[in-house]
């Protein structure tokens, strides 16, 4: 065991840096409370219930996207028998959460997301003026 | 009531077998006729143009190499090359005709794509899937028509204005006239259409006999662009 | 693992030609990484050319890939011993190859994090489908049978019986993947430049060329760099494959001049004037076209009489010929020369730009680490058997 202090210093080197993120959230005070997010004034309901939507919005979102681009679908009918307008922009912000930045991004960047939806879907406070 | 996956699942199903049992009883196939005597009347009109690109938020990039393009215009010789005469009528020489996709009914580009990002719908359009593509540009290599533009660079910076009930697209991915998909499914003509001050454009079914561009194609002689290639073409020019 | 531990000791100048590719390789990474973050936009390609030196180094690299089968075909149903030593050769040639088409398709993609799109949604009616098949699985046969034979040949045993069915198998396959290539270009509307039923045989016989011809420079340096004894026969029989298929690849090529040119049918003719003679004054590839149409000439001048075929000077002159005339046709002319001029009648010049060239060399010097590491293991298996 002649390598004892070169493994050694390894293994500690290897502990420290995958324990790291613990150690920096430590540092930064990240508690467990979640995210800040700001919640549709008018709307009570969703177009699904919430708890199905806090775990699955992307598989929703997901079919919603097949159905209107695939399938011409562009209409959905919730559970409680009220029918939406398939569109991320024109429905889900425009209607109900007003604003991306405090409801989609909170959240997202809290859990450290990144998506690609608002690379081509416009923000609708965003599209008039200049763009970015 | 709580919805789980697969009730959800199931409703969403429901909904798309409605829409294909509604398309197998009313045949649909959408086609365009230009009038191109009338479209020349106004030299310099880019009504159609501005129109549409500035509905699907369409790019003006400043480098004509990363150039992004629904509809345009080509003169005549490149629009039509297998109508090339020498002594052609003045009317036509160099003349600026709007070109876009063409629909095609047996479309190249639709049987390259490696992922079906692109593909001809029942009612005859030709789609594209912003999500899916891939962006190896196999599409803009098969269409022989140059109606493919591919994103080279993020496109939002050259964007004057956003209309934000359309997607921008992101870089990397194929883009081209979609026939205004959208706006027929709210029941409104093509963008293109509806801005032509000279009513050039007309837009129809050629499944329906009594519509005006099953008239229009019985009364008048029409070409289209190299039909040679067996593409079918479903944009139609009167000359 | 995989007899792993051979590459990692050598001597100084092993390691420092590893640590110059590895160079070449980090320049490129970063230049990819731009891409990433900008877009293809940073590369040369335009709306009118819209595939360029990524593409058509794919394009020629599958040739060197597929030309495995020319050492393995006389090898193995044939029979034919002069092969045994360079057949492991051809087939680790083989992976690295692959391995460098499918890297230079992945840099050309706008979203390569979609890429398994193609998986996923598998559509049987494109070649470019069937194209990642066959390359998959080209590079799948190409590893088993050469590791296996390689620990066989440590052991100093014959190769196990269930390889010989996968070796048969992947004689067809080669074929199979140049053809499949070919087809990418061969099959569309509106490309009269790739437009021709010979497209296929004519990527064969400049497959057999040039990649046997690589085959011979590198048999000649392991020559040089080992004192390895034995390659000379293989160089030679290797030496009249080259000579045929470079004899073939001409005779195609002109007879793709005489059907463009007797029929005169413009879009036909007009992409040879551009390569050629340039179109609309625009010359960029006129120079190049020339230099590879001279070189294959003067190739053949130098491989048909035996007198100076069987001089291994002039063999390796004479390789490094074909080699470059073809790099310049397939990796070079045949992509761009197929976009320029547009099917809009547009003549719209490709260059590629700096970051661009990184990249391509990078993946070539992945290519290149990859042979020098498989051909050390290999060479250092036989000298321990010695």
């Amino acid at each position: 065991m002649r390598d004892r202090g070169w493994i050694y210093s390894g293994l500690g080197l290897f502990l420290i840096l995958v324990t790291y993120p613990f150690w920096q959230n430590l540092r930064a005070g990240v508690t467990s409370k979640g995210p800040d997010l700001r919640r549709p004034a008018e709307a009570k309901q969703c177009v699904m219930p919430v708890s199905y939507m806090r775990t699955s919005h992307m598989d929703l979102l997901a079919s919603w996207r097949e159905n209107a681009v695939r399938d011409g679908v562009r209409t959905f009918q919730s559970a409680d028998g009220q029918t939406y307008n398939v569109s991320l922009s024109g429905t889900c912000i425009t209607q109900c959460h007003a604003s991306k930045e405090e409801f989609c991004d909170r959240c997202h960047n809290y859990a450290s997301v990144s998506n690609y939806c608002w690379d081509c879907h416009v923000d609708p406070r965003q599209a008039h003026g200049s763009a970015r | 009531m709580i919805l789980d996956r697969k009730s959800f699942l199931r409703l969403t199903g429901l909904s798309v077998l409605a829409r294909k049992l509604v398309a197998a009883v009313t045949p649909k196939r959408w086609a365009m006729v230009v009038d191109a005597r009338k479209c020349l009347q106004k030299e310099g009109c880019q009504k159609c143009i501005e129109a549409c690109h500035r509905m699907h938020n369409v790019p003006a990039f400043a480098e004509p190499r990363h150039e992004v393009r629904w509809i345009w215009k080509e003169p005549f010789e490149r629009a039509f090359p297998s109508q090339e005469n020498l002594y052609s009528q003045a009317a036509f020489r160099d003349k600026p005709f709007p070109v876009f996709c063409n629909h095609c009914d047996n479309p190249p580009c639709v049987r390259v794509c490696p992922t079906g990002a692109t593909w001809k719908r029942d009612d005859g359009i030709v789609m594209m899937d912003w999500h899916r593509c891939i962006g190896c540009r196999y599409c803009v290599a098969a269409c022989p028509y140059g109606s493919r533009s591919f994103n080279w660079l993020d496109p939002r910076p050259r964007l004057t204005q956003m209309n934000a009930e359309f997607p921008t697209r992101t870089k990397g991915v194929v883009e081209k006239c979609t026939f205004c998909e959208e706006r027929l499914a709210r029941g409104e003509a093509p963008a293109c259409v509806e801005a032509c001050p000279e009513k050039a454009m007309v837009f129809g079914n050629l499944a329906d006999p009594a519509s005006e561009v099953r008239q229009l194609l019985g009364a008048r002689y029409t070409v289209r662009r190299k039909p040679e290639l067996g593409t079918r073409p479903e944009v139609y020019y009167i000359v | 693992m995989f007899l792993f531990e051979k590459a990692v000791t050598g001597s100084r100048k092993y390691w420092i030609w590893i640590v110059c590719l590895f160079a070449v390789i980090g320049a490129g990474f970063l230049a990819y990484l731009r891409q990433l973050q900008e877009g293809l936009g940073i590369t040369g390609l335009s709306r009118d050319v819209t595939w360029g030196l990524y593409i058509s180094q794919f394009t020629f690299l599958v040739g060197v890939a597929a030309s495995a089968v020319m050492v393995v075909l006389p090898y193995y149903l044939h029979d034919f011993k002069a092969f045994a030593k360079v057949t492991i050769l051809g087939e680790f040639l083989a992976i690295s190859a692959v391995t460098m088409c499918a890297l230079f398709i992945f840099v050309d993609m706008g979203q390569p994090t979609r890429v398994l799109n193609v998986l996923l949604h598998p559509t049987p009616n494109s070649m470019m489908f069937w194209d990642m098949l066959s390359l998959g699985g080209y590079l799948m046969l190409n590893a088993v049978i050469a590791l296996t034979t390689l620990h066989a040949e440590q052991k100093g045993i014959a190769p196990p019986r269930w390889l010989k069915p996968i070796i048969l198998l992947s004689i067809p396959w080669a074929i199979s993947i140049h053809t499949v290539t070919a087809f990418l270009y061969a099959g569309l509307p509106g490309r009269s430049f790739w437009l021709t039923a010979i497209m296929a045989p004519r990527f064969l016989a400049s497959a057999f060329a040039s990649g046997p011809a690589l085959l011979i420079l590198l048999c000649m340096a392991i020559g040089r760099l080992t004192k390895s004894s034995g390659l000379r026969e293989p160089v030679q029989k290797l030496a009249v494959i080259v000579t045929y298929a470079m004899i073939l690849n001409v005779f195609f090529v002109l007879m793709e001049l005489f059907t463009a040119f007797y029929s005169q049918i413009p879009e036909h003719m007009e992409h040879f004037h551009y390569l050629f003679a340039g179109l609309d004054g625009r010359t960029a590839l006129v120079p190049w076209m020339w230099t590879s149409a001279i070189l294959a000439v003067a190739s053949l001048a130098l491989l048909i009489p035996p007198g100076t075929r069987k001089n291994p000077k002039v063999l390796a002159a004479a390789c490094g010929m074909v080699f470059l005339s073809l790099w310049i046709d397939k990796g070079l002319g045949l992509i761009v020369g197929g976009f320029v001029p547009s099917p809009l009648g547009a003549v719209t010049e490709y260059a590629p730009t700096l970051p661009e060239a990184a990249i391509a060399l990078a993946i070539w010097a992945i290519g290149i680490l990859m042979i020098t590491v498989f051909y050390k293991i290999a060479l250092a298996v036989r000298e321990s058997l010695a």
